[in-house]
């Protein structure tokens, strides 16, 4: 009796992906989605042109790739772009952006928070000031039922 | 507009009486309240005691005048007057979990309920057996369905559902009624067949609702968005994104206008364009009275400023007329056409009825098309 009962490895089997009733999202094809020109974005911050890259930045998200790699490396690019902008042009260029650029930039805003760094918390922070005035309670909402994320 | 509070708890869902003189409630517990029209007060004259759980659904079918109710014990009653009193009926729904959400047919002759077991049962009664029997409608539902609406055809009926999709579907019985002509949605409607899904928002559909016509549909969904569809060889889907909290009850006023309101207190205005296939937003329509501005003094700044960090002097009040968020939207009269007054019922306890021409003339730039 002391011998059957030593198996263990049903403990590692993971009973709910079993479950029949579990809800799988639909697969959408992930389109050419690389993520933004990392590349592009440097030239355009060492010129000074903020705007132009803000607008490159937030091109192309990488929504429904599932390679991890591609979602890090857009986000790292957005962050350095909110990061290297001054406080007086946040404003305008949150303007600038329509009703998807400003749920897109809430996203990235978000997404930063979780990965705080030294300075990141206070310029995300007046980012989202900004983009709350335009957007509304609603782009946050979205960020929260988003099921395509940029982020997993 | 006239506003009423019936209770200090929520108001789980209402439904009112063909003439609009009798309202029945359900006032967050396992009952039915219903309510009579005293001159400007509201008498409780009924209390229907039969239900095991929160009664989550009541519908009122205006010509037959029976009243049917679904609750979280996974049972729905018909309730026929006899007399001077309501009689229950049990119908057994088959479903495992609570029920959410109960719709009579336009013709009375059937009703649906969503329930959370992930499907929707259609209930007809059966003359030789003298008993309420139902079909369900499984494939492809994935989640609870949270809301219904039935096409003017007596056959469609429009699901909102958790799984984040609205659908349309086909309840058609052959036992009670012949076969349906074809509609703008599709011409074969055998039972539980999808004539349409919708695609793009995200979010649980919080309320569905067919226009006058049946020819479109909008729902309000959890992400703060609101769409229409509106039916054809390849169905157009219109949605606008707002700035304000998720909405949980929508409704068409008039072929081309939609009234929503939800989290946050107050109903608002949609207007969909069919020519460019697009929604766009009409405007609040609570307009708060404008409280006399009274100065702040310099102690109060200073006690705003280091309680809340701000010298705002905007008082944590809601102006709207509903305290607290709105679940659901009734049309009194005109129906979805020419909708003349419409009734709103939230978490508040209370009760609001709008009146659409002097909201009309009320608000500049309001225009109801």
């Amino acid at each position: 009796m002391a011998k059957n009962t030593l198996s263990s490895r049903f403990r590692k089997v993971d009973i709910d992906e079993f479950d029949e009733n579990k809800f799988v999202d639909d697969h959408d094809e992930a389109a050419d989605q690389q993520g933004p020109d990392a590349v592009e974005i440097d030239n355009l911050i060492r010129q000074g042109d903020m705007m132009a890259a803000l607008h490159i930045a937030l091109r192309n998200p990488p929504i429904n790739s599932k390679n991890p790699a591609i979602k890090e490396r857009a986000q790292a690019a957005v962050l350095r772009v909110l990061t290297s902008f001054k406080s007086s042009d946040i404003e305008p260029a949150v303007k600038s952006l329509d009703k998807n650029g400003v749920d897109l930039l809430m996203k990235y805003i978000y997404k930063g928070f979780e990965r705080p760094t030294e300075n990141s918390s206070a310029i995300l922070l007046q980012w989202h000031e900004k983009a709350f005035a335009v957007g509304g309670l609603g782009s946050i909402v979205r960020v929260m039922t988003a099921r395509k994320t940029m982020t997993t | 507009m006239s506003y009423h509070s019936f209770l200090l708890e929520p108001i789980s869902c209402h439904a009112w009486n063909k003439d609009r003189t009798q309202i029945a409630l359900c006032p967050n517990n396992h009952e039915v309240h219903i309510y009579k029209k005293d001159g400007n007060n509201w008498s409780k004259i009924h209390v229907l005691k039969e239900h095991n759980g929160q009664v989550t659904g009541i519908d009122w079918a205006p010509e037959s005048n029976r009243i049917v109710t679904c609750g979280t014990d996974r049972n729905a009653y018909v309730w026929t007057l006899k007399g001077d009193v309501w009689k229950p009926t049990l119908v057994i729904l088959r479903i495992n979990r609570a029920a959410r959400c109960v719709k009579w047919s336009p013709k009375e002759n059937k009703f649906a309920v969503g329930s959370g077991s992930r499907l929707i049962s259609v209930c007809y009664f059966e003359q030789d057996n003298d008993w309420w029997v139902c079909k369900h409608i499984k494939k492809p539902i994935r989640s609870t369905i949270l809301c219904l609406d039935w096409h003017p055809n007596n056959v469609l009926l429009a699901a909102g559902s958790c799984d984040f999709k609205c659908r349309i579907f086909s309840a058609y019985i052959k036992e009670v009624e012949e076969k349906p002509a074809p509609t703008a949605w599709g011409s074969k409607m055998p039972f539980g067949e999808v004539m349409f899904e919708s695609t793009g928002t995200s979010g649980w559909v919080h309320g569905v609702c067919f226009s006058d016509s049946g020819n479109r549909v909008a729902w309000a969904s959890h992400d703060s968005t609101v769409a229409v569809a509106e039916g054809g060889k390849t169905a157009v889907c219109a949605s606008l994104t707002s700035e304000t909290l998720p909405l949980l009850c929508v409704t068409f006023i008039t072929e081309n206008s939609l009234v929503a309101a939800g989290h946050d207190c107050y109903p608002v205005l949609f207007v969909y364009d069919s020519n460019k296939a697009a929604l766009s937003f009409g405007g609040k329509l609570d307009v708060p009275k404008q409280s006399a501005q009274k100065g702040m003094t310099a102690r109060e700044r200073f006690q705003n400023l280091d309680k809340k960090a701000t010298t705002d002097s905007k008082e944590a009040v809601l102006e709207s007329v509903h305290k607290n968020s709105i679940s659901q939207i009734s049309i009194l009269n005109g129906g979805k056409a020419q909708c003349a007054k419409f009734c709103t019922t939230g978490m508040d306890g209370g009760m609001a009825i709008w009146d659409v021409k002097s909201l009309e003339s009320a608000m500049k730039d309001l225009k109801i098309v």
